[in-house]
């Protein structure tokens, strides 16, 4: 008889990993999740037993019994909102969304029902020219420290002096190598690309999204991440229709073609990067030395919330350093607040995919709010995928 | 007398009122505000903004590739669909015991109830590195890759629309009088002959029906040719996915729907007219 650790564990390791990818995935949700991993009542018991959870300063307004954020996929830990509901009352509904021109459609629509939302920095800009979302009241945020936050990462969530939204993590777009398949070190996107016509024929992937593809496939030659300029975009262009017959997809979900090996390098982001080198050691994550992305996720209420009080205690709450620590290692992508940054154990802080060296982060561009909403890129893509 | 009348049009329009409420609100005003959509601009934020141009449809040529591969995948696809089909429903229809025809029915229905998204995600598994290559490596054969490929598109069609084609054949092909097999045999015919000139003809409404089925609903598809092909090959159910969700052009992609509804009208228009040349004029009945 063995007497492993994990005797008597009500799910195995691996087991738990099938069930989050299915999470992941749509597959099951995340009440069929919490049920199958025990997590859910491992939650319930320990909020019960344990009374570590701090009162928001607010808590005599009527915060109502219920409000709905939107996110993105596999982005929080499931306890954070249990908890926040035995703190509160206020049942969380999470809507998970897949890129961020869905999350400003629905807004755009009216009506999405949301009291709190997860926009990334390059579209806070239009949200704040279209009007649909609230200056932030900063009196209600006692736990949002601004003196904490490294500026490189918060400045697009203030706009002329006005703060219209507050960070949550940050992160990079580079690429993610099998290095047991595509032996040749690599540091730049100029052997992305080349790589991807030569020893990755058929098993490299770009992202189905005009901003990183075409970005990337702009740093080749060295111009701006952001570029709108005529005669470069050409030149980007003409590379991607050289490559377009040697990929083996245009997609964003390439964590299944990453593990099952069909793929071996594929431009990525930190999270997935961070996940892929957790369970699959030889796939390393790279980050072009000629720059591309750096991105911040931040958290805005839109203007037409429905329960204001509600997103307002919700944000506070995220914002306190003791939640927002198990929600980055929940989640894996970096802190931009210093409070959490000293919480985090020596490995996350010393992983260089989550924390790159200062040398490769200099060159990085924030992605525009121009470069995304520019019809002449969206017709770029389109001819790059018909090619 | 008066009265009955009357009682007898409430009770017609009682009855016809949900599903003409339905068409209505889900098919006619959507329809109309795309209509509408597809003279406007983008505004300069993505979304629609009011004018009266036909600029969008001045563009369709830029979807062009779009258009050209959807009408090669469609007919190709449906094909394909129809050559697997057909010896299914003739075994269904001629030659399975009485017996088993419900529960061979039954096998050919039943997928049909787990959503398309989850069975074509569930190839993506059985063609990637860890499934069938995986067994291939197992025997000796390495770095043999299936997804992505034109083939694992075909299959997923295949494999995705084969009951829309298999039942109206079936159904076809039950309704054939055997006697007329019988009676083409005696005459001398070979049975191939037999097949040519007796069975396939009669079959040819369901045939019809089957392939114009699969086809309108191949001239939208989307999901397959992106989950087993990579997104390589750029359809106009892509086009329109990315119109609508990620530039936001929607006045663009307003006019590409009606682009390809008007397309598939004609689609069906056509198939219809060849069906009823090829067999209607034809029927044989004896009694």
């Amino acid at each position: 008889m063995s007497k492993s650790y994990r005797d008597g564990l009500p799910i195995s390791p691996e087991n738990f990993v099938d069930q989050l990818m299915r999470l992941k995935r749509g597959s099951i949700g995340r009440r069929d999740f919490l049920g199958l991993t025990g997590l859910g009542i491992a939650t319930a018991v320990m909020a019960r037993e344990i009374g570590i959870m701090p009162t928001p300063a607010f808590a005599a307004e009527n915060l109502g019994d219920r409000m709905s954020i939107a996110t993105w996929p596999n982005y929080h830990d499931p306890a954070t909102f249990e908890n926040f509901k035995k703190d509160t009352g206020v049942a969380v509904e999470v809507n998970v969304f897949g890129s961020n021109e869905e999350m400003l459609a629905k807004l755009q629509a009216g009506a999405s029902g949301w009291s709190l939302f997860v926009p990334t920095n390059y579209t806070i800009s239009t949200y704040k020219k279209l009007a649909i979302i609230e200056p932030l009241e900063m009196a209600k945020l006692p736990n949002f420290d601004g003196s904490q936050e490294d500026p490189r990462f918060t400045s697009e969530g203030t706009i002329d002096g006005t703060t219209y939204a507050v960070p949550k993590n940050w992160g990079t777009t580079g690429f993610a190598v099998n290095t047991k398949k595509l032996t040749k070190p690599m540091t730049s996107w100029k052997e992305f690309w080349d790589t991807a016509m030569a020893e990755g024929d058929g098993r490299t992937m770009v992202h189905d999204y005009q901003l990183t593809t075409i970005g990337n496939a702009l740093k080749y030659y060295g111009y701006s991440f952001n570029s709108l300029k005529q005669d470069e975009l050409a030149k980007a262009e003409e590379l991607l229709l050289k490559v377009k017959p040697h990929l083996f997809a245009v997609s964003s979900d390439y964590q299944p073609g990453m593990r099952a090996g069909d793929a071996w390098m594929t431009m990525c982001w930190t999270n997935d990067g961070a996940q892929l080198h957790r369970d699959i050691p030889e796939i390393a994550y790279v980050l072009g030395k000629e720059g591309g992305e750096i991105w911040t996720d931040f958290y805005a209420i839109p203007k037409d919330a429905p329960n204001k009080p509600a997103g307002y205690a919700l944000l506070n709450y995220l914002m306190n350093p003791q939640i927002a620590v198990k929600e980055h290692l929940a989640n894996g992508a970096p802190s931009t607040d210093a409070r959490v940054n000293k919480l985090l154990p020596k490995e996350v802080l010393d992983n260089p995919i989550l924390y790159p060296a200062a040398d490769l982060l200099t060159p990085l561009e924030f992605g525009a709010a121009a470069t995304l909403t520019d019809p002449g890129r969206a017709e770029l893509m389109a001819r790059f995928k018909s090619a | 007398m008066h009265g009955s009348r009357l009682r007898r049009n409430f009770l017609t329009a009682l009855l016809l009122g949900p599903a003409a409420a339905w068409l209505v609100v889900f098919l006619v005003l959507p329809f109309i505000a795309i209509a509408v959509f597809s003279v406007g601009e983008r505004a300069p934020e993505g979304g629609y903004q009011a004018a009266l141009t036909l600029a969008q449809y001045a563009n369709l040529p830029a979807r062009a590739t779009a258009f050209w591969n959807t009408m090669v995948l469609a007919p190709v696809g449906a094909l394909a669909c129809l050559l697997v089909a057909y010896p299914v429903a003739y075994y269904l229809a001629l030659q399975a015991p009485q017996r088993w025809r419900l529960i061979l029915l039954a096998l050919v229905v039943i997928p049909f109830w787990t959503s398309l998204l989850m069975r074509t995600y569930a190839w993506m598994y059985i063609l990637g590195g860890r499934g069938i290559p995986a067994l291939l490596a197992f025997i000796g054969i390495e770095d043999i890759r299936l997804i992505n490929t034109p083939g694992a598109v075909l299959l997923g069609i295949v494999y995705g629309y084969l009951p829309l084609m298999i039942l109206p054949i079936y159904v076809s092909l039950e309704r054939l009088d055997r006697r007329l097999l019988e009676a083409s045999a005696d005459l001398g015919a070979t049975p191939i002959s037999t097949f040519l000139g007796v069975t396939l003809k009669l079959s040819l409404p369901g045939v019809m029906t089957g392939f114009s089925l699969v086809m309108i609903l191949l001239l939208g598809e989307y999901l397959i040719p992106t989950l087993l092909g990579g997104g390589k090959v750029f359809f106009i159910g892509n086009a329109l996915v990315d119109l609508f969700l990620q530039s936001r052009n929607w006045p663009f992609g307003s006019a590409i729907a009606i682009t390809l509804v008007l397309v598939s009208v004609v689609v069906l228009i056509a198939a219809n007219r060849i069906s009823t040349r090829v067999s209607g004029a034809r029927r044989v009945d004896l009694i």
